[in-house]
């Protein structure tokens, strides 16, 4: 009797969080898959089970392949420098000096900005000739460059731009982490004469790997959520060089009006990103140290 | 926590409002999405004219919601579809036509109009915009929110490069001419700007069209992408950069191109006329507007919104619809919406009235997009039309940035429409 009343007890303690994860999470990810597996339904021609046809698709579509591609390239080009750049910001605002906190959220105000409101500002800044960009290196001699409207430029561009919101973000993180390393450790390292890279490297570093593990889960997860900006900066062109993954879902089934094929493409990107945050919790969780 | 309090919230109003209309049992409720593309103070152009149309009618009650772009609109309109909870009308994109004719969304007007007069009505605005909503001698759009493309040219520079500014280039041969003319050797100053980005196959209609050729036939199932003439305008636009050097090669940006002609680096641009307004006040010199030159012969693509009646609606309710439809087009109302908006007026009878005529008499640009129609054809509009429009872009911007020839760009767009529509013909 006890035992059946704190099963129950248990039951309910879960509940809202079982509730709001099967609304949310569970049923719509096997809704999808099976939306992938019927073709769409209109008066002219109706619903039918077409099994892995838009799979098969898929493999055939050569946006996809661009956009998939594109997205791995704004993965590598982004997650390294932006967790380097968000290590140096947090210690530079994690010593004493003069103007700290300004500087602390100077570097965080990137991130507070809305996305969309953020790439109508880097429009101006790209914009070839009357943009910010073209100006300060004309100073230098340097001719227009179509930042946006090349393929050849226009994923840097955006990786550049994406560096520069998310840095400020992972900084917070790294931070926090910081701060929880004790002083006496650096004491002890000035004791012993280490250098501050050594200590850097020796100590700091790997004690804040279960910071980068958590912002290396992030970033990449980021990489493949972030698409606010295409739809003011590019529209994923010119000629999809600059689509990416989420866009093209998001095109695929509002504005093509394909939910069949839009949610092939979902069951993708989903097993794409479970594979990689199981991968990154299993190999980088090896090598990190909690306490 | 402040979700679920929303949610509560959100119910208790949906309560008390079901019950204030049961509590009037004469009135007709009608629920009507529109966009805004151009900026946002519109919509309070759109409340006055729905207040001054329940004023009119006080059986009928309105709630015209703004819902974003064009884009958004159609789909907060076939969500509200889906849910059961339908809008009875909605100003939507022209071109959204086939795809809601595909989910048995939409009604014709043929079939609500009942009266001689009614369908009069029907006859009664400029043809050239009743071609984006007639298909199988049905309408099933009536234009609101109209326009064309026109060509904005800076007169100060037209001065300065010894052209007359009252005779812009009406030719593509002057207009190449004109250009050479103006663009100087530092790169300063360009002749002309046609964006590239945001709706390439609108402008593409345009040049299209001045060389020929449509992009597509009326029952929306076969596009001519790989025509010899359409290839060719195609190559006219890439030389205007590549050859001519009168415009930047590769992309410009459908964006910030105003701020270019605004700040002087570009002497011509092709733009909607949706930025009228909105050049006339910002911009420091002296400026024209002129319709686009001709190649074998004038043209321009329509654009914008028109109104369409949801299928899943009561008679009543069409019938209160059709009033609101007729109120929202009529000739006076049509000549308030132009004057505050640069949209244009819809029916010859709006441009009859005398505000329209005295804001003409004042500012001579706002009537070209009029005068212009006589030469205008549908905006690209076809079944699965998103796919469709965005192998046309994709192949113009390969062409244009010079991944692809425009032939190649052009063939492959056109055997990705004929495999997207083959299954409508």
């Amino acid at each position: 009797m006890k035992q059946e009343s704190q099963n129950i007890q248990g039951w309910l303690l879960l509940a809202p969080a079982a509730i709001l994860l099967v609304a949310f999470t569970h049923y719509p990810t096997i809704a999808t898959f099976f939306d992938s597996l019927f073709t769409n339904s209109s008066i002219i021609r109706p619903s039918r089970f077409s099994g892995f046809e838009s799979y098969r698709d898929l493999a055939d579509d050569p946006v996809f392949w661009k956009a998939l591609i594109n997205n791995l390239w704004l993965a590598l080009g982004t997650i390294p420098t932006s967790i380097g750049l968000a290590i140096l910001m947090a210690l530079i605002v994690n010593k004493a000096i003069p103007g700290r906190g300004l500087l602390r959220m100077a570097y965080f105000t990137p991130t507070m900005l809305p996305m969309i409101a953020v790439a109508n500002i880097w429009l101006f800044f790209y914009a070839p000739e009357i943009g910010l960009l073209d100006k300060a290196l004309a100073v230098f001699g340097i001719g227009s460059t179509n930042w946006l409207g090349d393929p050849d430029t226009v994923l840097p561009a955006i990786i550049v731009m994406t560096i520069w919101k998310e840095a400020g973000f992972f900084m917070i993180f790294y931070l926090a982490g910081l701060q929880t390393i004790s002083p006496e450790l650096e004491e002890a390292a000035k004791l012993e004469g280490s250098s501050r890279w050594n200590y850097f490297w020796r100590i700091q570093f790997p004690l804040l790997l279960p910071t980068t593990l958590f912002v290396l889960i992030n970033a990449f997860l980021n990489s493949f959520k972030l698409v606010d900006h295409l739809f003011v900066l590019t529209k994923g062109g010119p000629d999809n060089a600059s689509n990416l993954l989420l866009y093209y879902i998001y095109e695929t089934a509002f504005s093509f009006l394909d939910t069949s094929y839009a949610s092939a493409l979902t069951m993708v990107l989903l097993i794409l990103l479970a594979v990689t945050a199981l991968a990154q919790f299993y190999f980088v969780d090896k090598r990190a140290h909690y306490r | 926590m402040k979700a679920i309090k929303k949610l509560f919230i959100g119910m208790t109003a949906a309560l008390s409002i079901s019950m204030m209309s049961s509590a009037v049992v004469a009135e007709t409720e009608l629920t009507m999405y529109y966009p805004v593309a151009v900026g946002g103070s519109l919509t309070k152009t759109v409340d006055k004219i729905v207040d001054g149309f329940m004023a009119e009618n006080p059986d009928i009650k309105v709630n015209a919601i703004y819902a974003g772009n064009y884009n958004d609109t159609r789909v907060k309109a076939l969500a509200a579809m889906k849910s059961g909870k339908p809008a009875q009308l909605s100003v939507m994109f022209s071109i959204d036509l086939y795809e809601l004719m595909e989910l048995d969304a939409v009604v014709p007007f043929d079939d609500v109009v009942s009266t001689d007069e009614e369908k009069a009505w029907l006859k009664s605005f400029y043809p050239s915009l009743m071609e984006n909503g007639v298909t199988n001698d049905k309408t099933w759009g009536i234009p609101f929110q109209r326009s064309t493309i026109v060509m904005y040219y800076n007169k100060d520079a037209f001065r300065a490069a010894g052209l007359d500014p009252e005779t812009p280039p009406a030719t593509w041969e002057e207009l190449v001419a004109a250009g050479k003319k103006l663009t100087k050797d530092d790169g300063s100053q360009w002749g002309l700007m046609i964006p590239s980005t945001g709706y390439p196959y609108w402008m593409f209609g345009a040049l299209a069209m001045q060389n020929g050729e449509t992009l597509m036939n009326g029952a929306g199932d076969t596009t001519h992408f790989d025509k010899p003439g359409v290839v060719d305008a195609l190559s006219f636009w890439k030389d205007l950069g590549s050859k001519h050097k009168i415009m930047p090669e590769g992309m410009i940006e459908w964006g910030t191109l105003r701020q270019n002609f605004l700040e002087g680096r570009t002497a011509m641009m092709w733009h909607s006329t949706g930025n009228l307004t909105t050049v006339k006040k910002n911009a420091k010199f002296d400026f024209g507007v002129a319709m686009l030159p001709a190649g074998k012969r004038r043209g321009t693509p329509t654009g914008g919104g028109n109104f369409y009646i949801f299928k899943d609606t009561k008679p009543e309710e069409r019938t209160a619809a059709l009033k609101l439809i007729k109120y929202m087009t009529s000739a006076e109302t049509s000549a308030e919406w132009s004057v505050a908006t640069g949209y244009m007026g819809i029916s010859p009878a709006s441009y009859e009235t005398d505000q329209l005529k005295n804001y003409i008499a004042e500012f001579p640009p706002a009537a070209v997009a009029r005068d212009q129609l006589e030469f205008a054809t549908a905006e690209l509009s076809t079944f699965q039309a998103g796919r469709v429009r965005k192998a046309l872009d994709d192949g113009l911007q390969a062409a244009l940035i010079g991944t692809k020839t425009p032939e190649e760009a052009m063939s492959e767009a056109q055997a990705t429409a004929n495999r997207t529509l083959k299954a409508y013909r």
